[in-house]
This record gives C-alpha cells, structure tokens and sequence, in this order.
C-alpha cells in the first residue's frame, strides 16, 4: 500500500483524511509543493501524477496507491536544474518564488497536454490536433497557476524559451 | 475535517451496496466534497471511492455518444469524438476550473457539485438554508453578485456553479442512475432542482444511488452550437453568465433551438420559453430580441445582480446571431 513519490516509494497514510499535499509536506517533508489556498483556488500545490497535473490540496493521498508523483524537487538531476528551472531564472519567472513550483510543475503537465493534442477554451477549431505553444495558448493553459507578485511575462517568456516553437 | 472510513469500490453492485449505508458518500475526483468537508459543510462518515468505476466514451447507436460518470472531464474536453459531434460539450468544459482540477474532476462530481455561495461555505458566521434548513438566508440581503436572477426563492437564491452542466442541458443529455436492485434513466433538465422550500436538496438522485453514466443523443448540427462564458476575468473564473445554444436553420426557418443558460439559476437553466418563440421563425436578430425579452420577463434581481439581466439578453442574443452567421 504506497505511492512513489520522485522516485522513492512511500507508504499510503492510515488516516484518509490526509491531503497528497500534507503527505508531501508534513509527512516526507519535501517542502518544494507550496501550500497557497489549501482550496484548489491557487495552484500553489501542484504537482505532477503519472506525468498528468493536478492539484495536490484536495486530492486524498489515499487515492494515489501505485502512483507515480513528480514533485519540483524531484525535477533536477545530478545538481543540474530542469532547462524550464533554468529559464525561470533567466527570464525573471517570479519574485517571492512561493507560486513557482506549482508553476513549473504545472507548465510541464501543460506542455505535455499540448504535445498530446488537447485543447484549451482559446482554441478555435476544437476538431484540429496540432496544438501549438503559443503565448496566448499558454496563458489560458496556465490560468490555474495564480502569482501575486505579478510575474506572469517573465512565467510565459521562460515557458516559451523552453517549449515555444521558433517565430511564435 | 471529522474522520471517516475511506473505501474503494471495485464495482457497481459494491459501491451501491456500500453508498447505501448512513452518512457515506460516493467519492470522484475529491475537488469539491474534499473542500465541503474540510469547511465541515460536509460530515460524511464514510467515503466510497468510484473513480476506477465507469471510465469510457463510447458510440451508443443511433449517432449517440455514452460517456462514464467516472470519466475525468479533460478525458471528455479532449476527446476526438466529443470535440467532432459536440464541441460545445468540450468548450464548457475547458471554460471551467483549471486545466489541474480538470484531470481530477469526474463527470459524475461536476454533475454532483455543490454551489460555491460563499455564505454555503460559511459554516461559523452565516446563514444559510440550503446548508441548514431552517436557518435563515445571508445571501439575500448580502453579497449577492453572483447570485441567482431566475427561478430563485425566499429561502435560497444560490446558483450551480457547473458549465459542463449547462451543455448538458442544452445536448438534451440522459442520466444513467444505478441503485439497490437496479437501474434507471433521468432526462438530464430533471436533475437538478429549484429551491423552493427545500435548497438543502440539489437533485433528484436518492441516497445509494451512483450515477454511472450521462448519455448524448446525436446532434445534428455541430457546426451551430457552441458554448460562450462570460465572467469578470478571462480564465478560471466562474459565470455571471454563460449560454449553450444549438441553432438548426433550413430554409431560412429555425427548426430546432435548444438554450440553456449558466450562472443565473439555481439549476442550469433551459430557456424554454425563448426556445418556443423562436421554432419556425426566420432566425433574425429582431426574433432573437424578442425571445430574450420573453425569457427574461420573469426575472428577478437582487441588490447587487440587476446587471445580469442586460447581460443575460445580451448574451444569448449575440451567441443566436454568431450561430446564424455560421454555414450549417
């Protein structure tokens, strides 16, 4: 009875009640997943399951037994940052910092969702499969990733040196 | 958030037999109930997991389409089938929430979802019948924006947050109801409920009772459907106002009209009326103004919320014009 986190593998918690966020947090300590609203309001919290994103505050890390959890600190390698971390920094994706690991983790499930062929509501022919990583694209996408010091261009140009096609 | 016993369904015939039990509840995706129980709105004493229970999309004859109560909904929004034959069905979707809560959220939850009021929410300091009967309504005389401007009560003026649900009751939608010893059938515009005298019940679904499907009759004009949301910022945000409309013209005569609306009632809200003024008329903007005008004439605002009748009208006129715009 456990999930993996990063990685490693973690026995589910007795009490149904724990959140996947408070597992990760309180529980294994990695403090990487931030707690914003505790709501599903924010996004603060997210964190990547089976490659697919999600909101870890109302998900019952119940729920997850045999799941694969990526959080943002499990996205370095060897010392070396994620290139989307890297972009980050380079294109001032953030201020206080406390949104950006939802936001990164949350860009690499979106990006993934693109190369899939899943559409967003700024999508205008729905029938149509070749998804592009456009700036208006990835600002619908990204919605559910709230940041309070306002750093939304640098968050889209980093997405976009990273993910976004040349000439877009 | 009280404690409570956690169990996983395996299959239909066990999770009815355990939802039955007092004070269980059925647990999907967990983005709504898990937040109602941590405000203790909700105290269930024992949650019956369904997610691995009913995940498909699949042809249901006769051009149909039957989708899973258990089926995510970006499962749905991005499906090829849905976004082919019923685009506006993946457009409200992709409307609602965020793209993170869309992975966890099943069919059947969003269905199922709770009103977002926040006196609903506010357990310690207000009011709220559809919370508690009998106690009182803060909305009322509260902020009340948001609120309900048709088919509202004195006791609950709350609306239903969905968008999924809204297209769901233009599309004409079937719900597939599985319970002790059996199973039934629901047109979708009969599940949810106005409040009258008892907002504490949102749906006609009884206790034990697991929703496991929602089933799409053919729609014969995908090109002249849609699904447009209006809210006070462009993403994750819920309606003021929202409309799912289905125009079907032949000879310059509308045949078939099929509205429903969002954000304005405590159910998602078909407009009837207007869909009756408008069959066999010449599909102009002047029909269109007129239809509205019936539709609305019953419609009551609160203190804060008389903007959305001009919105409302507004609204489904220029959605009407787009689809009459369009080729078929």
């Amino acid at each position: 009875m456990s999930l993996m986190v990063n990685g490693a593998a973690v026995p589910l918690p007795e009490d149904p009640r724990v959140s996947l966020l408070d597992l990760l947090r309180e529980r294994m300590h990695l403090h990487g997943t931030k707690k914003g609203c505790d709501q599903g309001a924010c996004g603060a919290c997210t964190v990547l399951v089976d490659g697919e994103r999600i909101i870890s505050c109302l998900a019952l890390a119940v729920q997850f037994e045999g799941r694969q959890i990526t959080t943002v600190d499990g996205l370095a390698t060897g010392g070396v940052l994620h290139p989307l971390q890297a972009a980050f920094i380079e294109h001032d994706g953030f201020q206080c910092g406390y949104c950006t690991p939802g936001q990164i983790c949350s860009a690499i499930g979106m990006v993934s969702e693109i190369h899939r062929g899943m559409p967003s509501n700024v999508t205008e022919d729905l029938a149509k499969s070749d998804m592009k990583v456009t700036r208006e694209e990835v600002s619908e996408r990204m919605s559910g990733n709230l940041c309070r010091c306002g750093a939304y261009n640098g968050i889209v140009d980093a997405i976009l040196a990273t993910y976004g096609e040349i000439g877009e | 958030m009280n404690p409570f016993d956690y169990v996983r369904a395996s299959n239909t015939v066990s999770a009815i037999m355990l939802g039955s039990e007092p004070e269980t509840k059925f647990l999907g995706g967990g983005t709504n109930l898990v937040d109602l129980m941590r405000q203790t709105v909700e105290r269930p004493s024992k949650l019956v997991d369904v997610t691995g229970l009913g995940a498909f999309i699949k042809e249901s004859g006769n051009g149909g389409v039957i989708i899973g109560g258990a089926t995510k909904n970006s499962a749905v929004a991005g499906s090829q089938i849905i976004r082919e034959r019923y685009p506006m069905l993946s457009r409200a979707i992709l409307s609602g929430a965020s793209a993170q809560i869309r992975n966890l959220a099943t069919v059947a939850g969003n269905m199922l979802q709770r009103t977002r009021c926040a006196y609903f929410y506010d357990t310690v300091g207000s009011r709220c019948n559809k919370r508690e009967l009998g106690l009182g309504c803060d909305a009322l005389e509260g902020f009340n924006r948001n609120h309900a401007i048709l088919g509202a009560s004195a006791a609950c003026v709350a609306t239903h947050p969905s968008d999924m649900c809204v297209a769901l009751a233009a599309l004409d939608a079937e719900v597939h109801i599985a319970r002790s010893g059996g199973t039934r059938t629901l047109p979708f515009t009969d599940l949810h409920q106005l409040p009258g005298t008892n907002p504490h019940i949102d749906t006609q679904i009884e206790a034990g009772e697991l929703i496991t499907a929602i089933q799409l009759p053919m729609l014969h004009t995908a090109s002249r459907s849609t699904y447009r949301k209006v809210r006070d910022r462009a993403s994750y945000a819920f309606a003021l106002v929202s409309v799912a409309a289905v125009l079907q013209i032949e000879d310059e005569r509308i045949v078939d009209v099929r509205l429903a609306l969002g954000g304005v009632a405590h159910k998602p809200w078909r407009a009837t009326k207007a869909e009756a003024m408008l069959k066999g008329r010449a599909a102009t903007t002047d029909a269109f103004c007129m239809a509205v005008e019936e539709e609305l004439t019953d419609a009551t605002p609160l203190r804060e919320n008389h903007f959305k009748i001009a919105l409302t009208k507004r609204t489904i006129v220029s959605v009407l014009v787009e689809l009459a715009r369009r080729s078929a």
